[in-house]
């Protein structure tokens, strides 16, 4: 089983990493762009086969190391 | 003597730079190697040193956190023991939650290396006892990541306790935009007032000759 973790800094905290991306993409005239958040993404290749329980590892590491709380949210993708 | 703990990761680089610190004020120190499970029984004081712990992979700070010496720190700070974190080490205690808040990405992306004039918020701790409030220092920062983030509550919670330590400002003391940090805050500490950390390099700082020497009082009110 493979876990996707995307991680991206929660609304509401500046994102200047998105913000710069933002900026070049009107200077190269893409118009109709919106907002740019970045985050990151991490594979986690698993030898569980439980779906539930791999869920729940994989949310205690994004809660103790993959993500940081305090500015950033996470998504799990189980595939 | 008082005797300075300095910790050593892969990446750490400013770990010579607070020894020889330490010692021109008179202290005896260790470089303490991350496998290590306990702090010298004599520490008075430890210091997380500048540096690009682990490559900054992941985060700032974030696989530094988990090093075995990080649980003896952990421990020497709960029993009241004093903590300083210089720059990454700053971003290592906030990672492993001894201080409050985040350090995210320079709000222009860049690589800030400069000298810095800071303001002194609060002196009410052993770190800045022996600076003036509002006093003006001059102090060199040399960061991508010292974006200090912290909610509202979290603010309101570090004003009231006065656990602001330093903010960038002027010459004249007033407040300004350096890196994106929440009220142009450059250093804090905890509410016990025994962990502090900070972006600027007081350690960088001790001979006029090189710019400034206005780190020495910083210092020295951690072995006063």
């Amino acid at each position: 089983m493979t876990a996707i973790v995307n991680i991206f800094l929660k609304q509401g905290v500046l994102d200047p990493q998105g913000k710069a991306i933002h900026h070049a993409l009107d200077a190269m005239n893409f118009e109709g762009v919106e907002d740019v958040r970045m985050g990151k993404q991490i594979v986690l290749k698993l030898t569980s086969t439980n779906r539930d329980e791999a869920m729940k590892e994989v949310e205690q590491m994004a809660e103790d190391i993959l993500a940081n709380t305090v500015i950033e949210d996470y998504t799990i993708e189980l595939v | 003597m008082k005797h300075i703990a300095v910790l050593q990761f892969p990446g750490t680089n400013c770990d010579l730079d607070t020894k020889y610190a330490f010692e021109k004020l008179g202290c005896s120190t260790s470089v303490v190697w991350h496998k290590e499970t306990a702090l010298p029984e004599n520490t008075d004081l430890v210091v997380v040193p500048g540096g690009f712990s682990y490559g900054d992979y992941l985060r700032s700070g974030a696989i530094a956190q988990f090093s075995p010496v990080m649980q003896a720190v952990i421990e020497f700070a709960n029993k009241g023991g004093k903590v300083l974190g210089i720059c990454n080490g700053f971003q290592i205690l906030t990672e492993v939650g001894l201080l409050p808040g985040a350090l995210k990405r320079n709000i222009g992306l860049h690589f800030i290396s400069k000298f810095q004039t800071l303001t002194v918020v609060n002196n009410s701790n052993k770190f800045l006892q022996k600076c003036e409030k509002n006093e003006v220092l001059n102090i060199p920062i040399a960061h991508a990541d010292g974006n200090y983030y912290i909610d509202e509550e979290g603010y309101n919670e570090l004003e009231a306790n006065e656990q602001i330590l330093v903010r960038y400002c002027d010459e004249k003391a007033q407040a300004v935009v350096v890196n994106g940090s929440v009220r142009s805050i450059a250093g804090i500490c905890n509410k016990n007032k025994n962990v502090f950390g900070l972006m600027p390099h007081p350690e960088r700082a001790l001979e006029n000759i090189l710019g400034s020497d206005d780190g020495i009082k910083m210092l020295e009110g951690l072995i006063a």
